[in-house]
């Protein structure tokens, strides 16, 4: 296996690693099928968790979450977590398990992994990826985020892997302990899709996510005009970041959504899921267009108010809520 | 998003790599594209990469004037910030502000010096230089 490991290129780092993991271990899943099952789709705007002074905006569960949901829900399916206080017992660790030929899914913090661009290297923790061999000095990776494989050189990812701050990976290194023949789609899809919508829907009692954190960004944004400006330009920016860059945040996970919904419908035969999916695409383009926005207040550009991205927030919170409303209830 | 809409618009910051992206194709089917950039994330990351730049030479200027430790700088020119220092390094805030005092700053003993380095992911001589220009 360790020759021929598949890399499937992924639009997101946690999802692309547990699918294209599960995969080598035998379980054929997608990745928009961890991502759906996993209920990762949430949004959440928590002001007191600052990444260089600017608020965190997160458009998915975190780290771990979604492995831990799919988990949860898929009878016979066990995965296995160690973390290490030691940097060598963590590699040596490593090794082992590449030396009897299986992948494992690191976390690991993307400023050390020099094979990323430059202008990428952020000190952000929560970098999922599959380390799949080893040969000489040098680990083979296959990393979701990448079209192509990639290779680093062990002082690199044990820098990367044992890394401090917020998020520290301490080394933690995963893999599929029991894997199930199939999954039973019947059951676990409604689930999951109603688990989601419950999560973020008007029964949400959490007033920092789901609709309710879209609206309490949208009152910040239009509050801006009396804001300083330098730091409203980059908290604009900053939106757009955490929505586009960071992991392929917003749009990119409504549209990882809308394929999970269109994949579902196939599965369970259900002609409800692909309308759902339809609007869900839509979603996601309206979220594309708040992007846009965003980024033009950033550079403070003419014609732009912030009351305008505010409305456009406000409206997709609109079109999510009667979305979630929508499959709150959803049976098969 | 429909897969003939999708945006390619490269910059030498992504050193030609492509990020995947889920979209539609004309059979109305989701499938995995690959998008060489964006001109919205591009603004963003030249914006918070300015940023950066900007707290990084103001931190050096400091250095060269006294008032202010090769640490500061070196956090900076390594992509942190205060709050991200202090809890890598294991300490408080007020802990670390010390440090930036020029007059504590060379009285670290070597092997906080290393801690320090480590969670910057540089070597201990380049810490307690800065660069000439």
């Amino acid at each position: 296996m360790t020759e021929e490991f598949i890399h499937t290129p992924s639009a997101h780092c946690e999802t692309g690693t547990v699918s294209n993991l599960l995969r080598s271990y035998g379980l054929e899943i997608s990745e928009p099928m961890v991502f759906g099952l996993g209920s990762g789709m949430t949004f959440a705007y928590l002001k007191q968790i600052k990444i260089n002074g600017l608020p965190l905006i997160a458009y998915r569960m975190p780290p771990k979450m979604i492995i831990k949901l799919l988990t949860w829900r898929i009878s016979g399916l066990k995965f296995h977590y160690e973390t290490f206080r030691n940097a060598d017992k963590g590699m040596l660790a490593l090794d082992e398990k590449l030396t009897q030929g299986n992948a494992v899914g690191l976390q690991t913090s993307v400023f050390f992994l020099p094979y990323f661009p430059q202008a990428m290297r952020f000190h952000f923790n929560a970098h999922n990826l599959v380390a799949y061999g080893k040969e000489n000095n040098e680990y083979k990776i296959s990393d979701p985020v990448f079209s192509h494989l990639v290779t680093t050189t062990a002082d690199d990812l044990q820098r990367a892997r044992f890394s401090k701050g917020a998020l520290a990976p301490k080394g933690l290194m995963y893999y599929p302990s029991e894997v199930p023949d199939s999954i039973d789609y019947d059951l676990v899809i409604p689930k999951s899709i109603r688990f989601m919508a419950k999560m973020n829907g008007r029964w949400n009692p959490v007033p920092f996510s789901g609709i309710k954190g879209m609206r309490l960004l949208a009152k910040n944004i239009a509050r801006f005009d009396n804001a300083d400006q330098h730091y409203a330009q980059l908290f604009m920016g900053h939106i757009v970041r955490m929505q586009e860059e960071i992991g392929t945040g917003g749009a990119g996970f409504r549209f990882i959504y809308a394929a999970f919904l269109q994949e579902s419908a196939n599965l369970i035969d259900s002609s409800f899921l692909h309308e759902r999916s339809t609007e869900m695409t839509q979603i996601g383009d309206e979220w594309r267009d708040f992007a846009v926005l965003c980024a033009r207040l950033s550079k403070k550009r003419k014609g732009q108010e912030y009351s305008d991205a505010a409305k456009q927030l406000n409206k997709i919170a609109d079109m999510e809520l009667d979305f979630y409303q929508r499959l709150s209830k959803f049976k098969k | 998003m429909k897969k003939d809409k999708i945006p390619n618009q490269p910059h030498e910051m992504y050193e030609g790599e492509t990020k995947g992206l889920y979209t539609v194709n004309a059979e109305g089917q989701y499938e995995l594209s690959r998008t060489a950039g964006w001109e919205p994330e591009t603004i963003a990351l030249t914006q918070a990469l300015e940023e950066i730049d900007r707290l990084t030479q103001q931190a050096l200027n400091k250095v060269k004037q006294g008032h202010s430790s090769a640490l500061e700088y070196h956090m900076y020119a390594q992509r942190m910030d205060l709050p991200m220092l202090a809890v890598a390094i294991g300490k408080y805030q007020w802990q670390v502000k010390r440090h930036f005092k020029p007059a504590n700053f060379v009285k670290l003993s070597q092997q906080q010096i290393e801690e320090y380095a480590a969670v910057l992911g540089i070597d201990a001589i380049t810490l307690k230089t800065i660069p000439n220009d």
